[in-house]
């Protein structure tokens, strides 16, 4: 039997605590048949056992035991699903404003978010504030079940109204593509099957917008091609050949290059994946590549095609605070950035966002869950594209220096809703 | 610039992307850390992840040595497999062995046919700290339990061996950062994003060597707690059951007295994709006595420092 090749959707869900959303993950794995037999066992003992009926849905995400003693989700869980096509990758993703960093963990790579709202509540600050974070994470692509239709008896008064909140914000926020669907997840209407109580809707279900939309668009860029070198290999009867993850544009054998930071003009040769030799590559792929000109490139450094990216020691950055102390201007840190890492210093603090009215105010710290615009002055060279240009190589992360903690996710520039 | 079209040869699937994935996750926690190991089964998603790294530093040899937490309890077929792959990547190979946990009075003797997967843990920490690996690579995936689940890629440990599920590091994008303090490791996890039918579909594309147990045969079995366990050195027929001979193929591998046999007469890659393809059942709900115990035990052992 020879199964069909299927591209890879990842996705993100993003809303308030208790508006549904593992419920509606959990459903949609039901309904599409995800999920095994014993599995779904599991599930409705742990249901009986916490005396919440029949089958809760949110049983089959929520994993950890604090999370079903508490009924909330604190971390992502990654589940999968497939059809015939498509693979996809889903990062249910907590609601409480404590876990915000969880949220980010599971939208930084996502395709597209799947927003969840309580039709009774519309958009609630965290909402808001997801919304906001997935917004600035670079996600252009939503989709968004307007959820709990059953509670206000089918209205379409109701859902108008929350879609309206809804579409106003997210034109605010830049969001390219944004697809609205009334649902009940506890009933499973409009989330495989179509709803029978919705007669005014003729729109698309949950998982007919999810397989209408493009995959791997978290790697899609607006750049040249971006080889960050992750390691060089030295191949057998000499020469050297440079390792990593491809992004950005196509790369073909003979393109002209430039290794950065060195300013290295020079040609690719010969192109490998795991597959073998190949004429050219996409984003997303493990590449092994061979220059013509003899170089001493190394980890940290990066191999680019036209147009370059940008060559800086101090640059703008929007960044996410995730650290229990606050963050403050001349704090040192160390800085991870496509494979390079090196020390780093907080060179000005701009202003921090406030995500009711997107405007920036000034600040002299950033508390934790805050997003700040800082300018940032690093010790070693780094090659940059902006975040709105490249999701790699405008992306790093924050490090403490003692503790090793992951501290801030930054994106170099700044949105242009801000 | 040359032509932009794709030929065949430069297409990319999901498989591909999970290969390539990997192959990331590996060099990056290569390059970060100082003594990684690769914690190997012979299993057939630790031999997924020996190939792949494998791949990751051709034509280099294995920057890192393979590690085997040896229960004593193992099949035969697979102890033989992992002789031979270990000898064709040209890997070192570490053994450490619970046998010598129980002999050190570091864990309780379970008897010659008690179970001994929960003993693993205290082998595994120890091992961990005796070489100074400061990560092991695992092949644990994220669809095989609700737990892993909620796992990093790459999941930091203290200085005790334990996962705090509320204090995971943030891991955006693709920056995996792997630094620890003396003491702490990480285990990394390059499989996370890949399904049980992602690994056979891999392995049958690959074309990988893998133990003959995964694939149908003739064996002796008795049904116990509603598993079929081969009959042998660690498995005696209790006086109430019946032992029967029948076509069956091991869906995972683990401890010979825990590990369930199915009924399937799937003796081929394809026919194996085929199979799982269609299944109901999931392959630790099927096959798995040590996930049996409790709702979270899983969650429990990672807590512990469990693989």
């Amino acid at each position: 039997m020879k199964l069909a090749a299927k591209d890879l959707l990842r996705l993100a869900t993003v809303g308030s605590v208790d508006d549904g959303k593992s419920t509606l993950i959990g459903r949609l794995l039901v309904d599409t048949r995800q999920l095994f037999d014993d599995q779904l066992d599991a599930v409705a003992a742990a249901s009986e056992k916490r005396g919440v009926g029949d089958l809760d849905l949110s049983f089959v995400t929520d994993g950890l035991r604090a999370e079903r003693e508490q009924g909330i989700t604190i971390d992502v869980a990654y589940r999968y699903a497939s059809t015939p096509t498509r693979k996809f990758i889903i990062a249910d993703c907590p609601g409480h404003v404590q876990y915000t960093r969880n949220m980010a963990t599971g939208a930084s790579t996502a395709d597209l978010a799947l927003v969840v709202l309580n039709v009774a509540h519309g958009v609630k600050e965290q909402t808001r504030r997801h919304l906001c974070i997935a917004a600035l994470l670079g996600v252009r692509t939503i989709i968004v079940a307007v959820n709990k239709m059953d509670e206000v008896n089918w209205s379409e008064a109701a859902y108008v109204s929350v879609v309206d909140e809804l579409t106003t914000l997210s034109h605010e926020l830049g969001f390219e593509s944004i697809t609205s669907i009334p649902t009940s997840a506890l009933l499973g209407e409009n989330v495989v099957e179509r709803s029978a109580h919705l007669e005014w809707y003729d729109g698309p279900t949950v998982l007919q917008a999810l397989e209408g939309c493009d995959a791997g668009s978290w790697t899609h860029t607006r750049s040249g091609s971006r080889l960050p070198v992750q390691w060089v290999l030295r191949q057998n009867g000499g020469g050297r050949t440079y390792a990593g993850m491809l992004n950005g544009a196509t790369l073909h054998e003979g393109d002209a290059v430039t290794l950065l930071p060195a300013n290295i003009e020079t040609t690719v040769t010969a192109i490998t994946s795991g597959s073998g030799a190949r004429h050219a590559a996409t984003a997303g792929l493990s590449v092994d590549v061979a220059l013509a000109a003899e170089t001493d490139a190394g980890r940290g450094d990066m191999i680019a095609t036209a147009p370059l990216p940008t060559v800086t020691k101090e640059f703008a950055a929007t960044v996410c605070w995730f650290g229990d102390q606050p963050m403050r201007a001349n704090q040192r840190l160390r800085l991870k950035h496509t494979t390079k890492v090196t020390p780093v210093r907080l060179r000005e603090l701009s202003g921090v966002v406030d995500i009711g009215t997107l405007s920036v105010s000034p600040a002299t710290e950033l508390a934790t869950n805050d997003i700040g615009l800082v300018t940032l002055q690093t010790a070693d060279w780094l090659v940059v594209d902006d975040y709105r240009d490249n999701r790699v190589t405008g992306s790093f992360v924050l490090i403490d220096e003692v503790t090793n903690a992951t501290v801030a996710a930054g994106m170099v520039g700044r949105a242009s809703f801000l | 610039m040359t032509s932009s079209i794709l030929q065949a040869s430069d297409m990319t699937d999901h498989l591909d992307l999970l290969e390539s994935h990997a192959i990331f996750i590996l060099r990056e926690v290569v390059a970060e850390c100082e003594r990684p190991v690769l914690l190997f089964s012979g299993g057939k998603d630790s031999a997924v992840l020996l190939h792949l790294a494998a791949k990751a530093f051709a034509p280099q040899s294995l920057p890192f040595p393979v590690m085997h937490i040896d229960t004593g309890q193992n099949f035969p077929e697979v102890i033989e497999f992992r002789d031979r792959t270990v000898t064709h990547h040209g890997a070192r190979l570490v053994v450490a062995s619970v046998q010598d946990s129980i002999d050190q009075g570091k864990v309780v003797d379970p008897g010659p046919m008690g179970p001994r997967n929960r003993l693993q843990t205290v082998t595994l920490l120890d091992a961990i700290t005796v070489h100074g690996f400061d990560a092991a690579f695992g092949g644990a995936r994220r669809d095989e339990d609700k737990a892993r689940a909620k796992e990093r890629i790459l999941s930091f440990r203290d200085a005790f061996g334990q996962w705090d599920p509320r204090q995971q590091r943030p891991e955006l994008w693709q920056l995996y950062q792997g630094k620890v303090n003396p003491g702490e490791h990480l285990r990394a996890f390059p499989l996370s994003d890949w399904t049980e039918l992602d690994i056979w579909q891999y392995i049958e594309r690959e074309q990988m060597d893998l133990p003959e147990i995964y694939f149908a045969h003739e064996r002796d079995v008795v049904l116990r707690d509603g598993m079929y366990l081969a009959v042998g050195p660690f498995v005696e027929p209790r006086d109430d059951e019946k032992v029967e001979r029948i076509v069956v193929r091991f869906r995972t591998v683990g401890d010979a007295n825990l590990t369930g046999a199915v009924v399937s007469s799937a003796a081929t890659l394809a026919a194996i994709v085929a199979e799982i393809s269609l299944a109901n059942v999931s392959e630790r709900g099927a096959t798995r006595g040590d996930d049996k115990f409790s709702e979270t035990a899983m969650e429990d052992r990672k807590r512990e420092g469990y693989f």
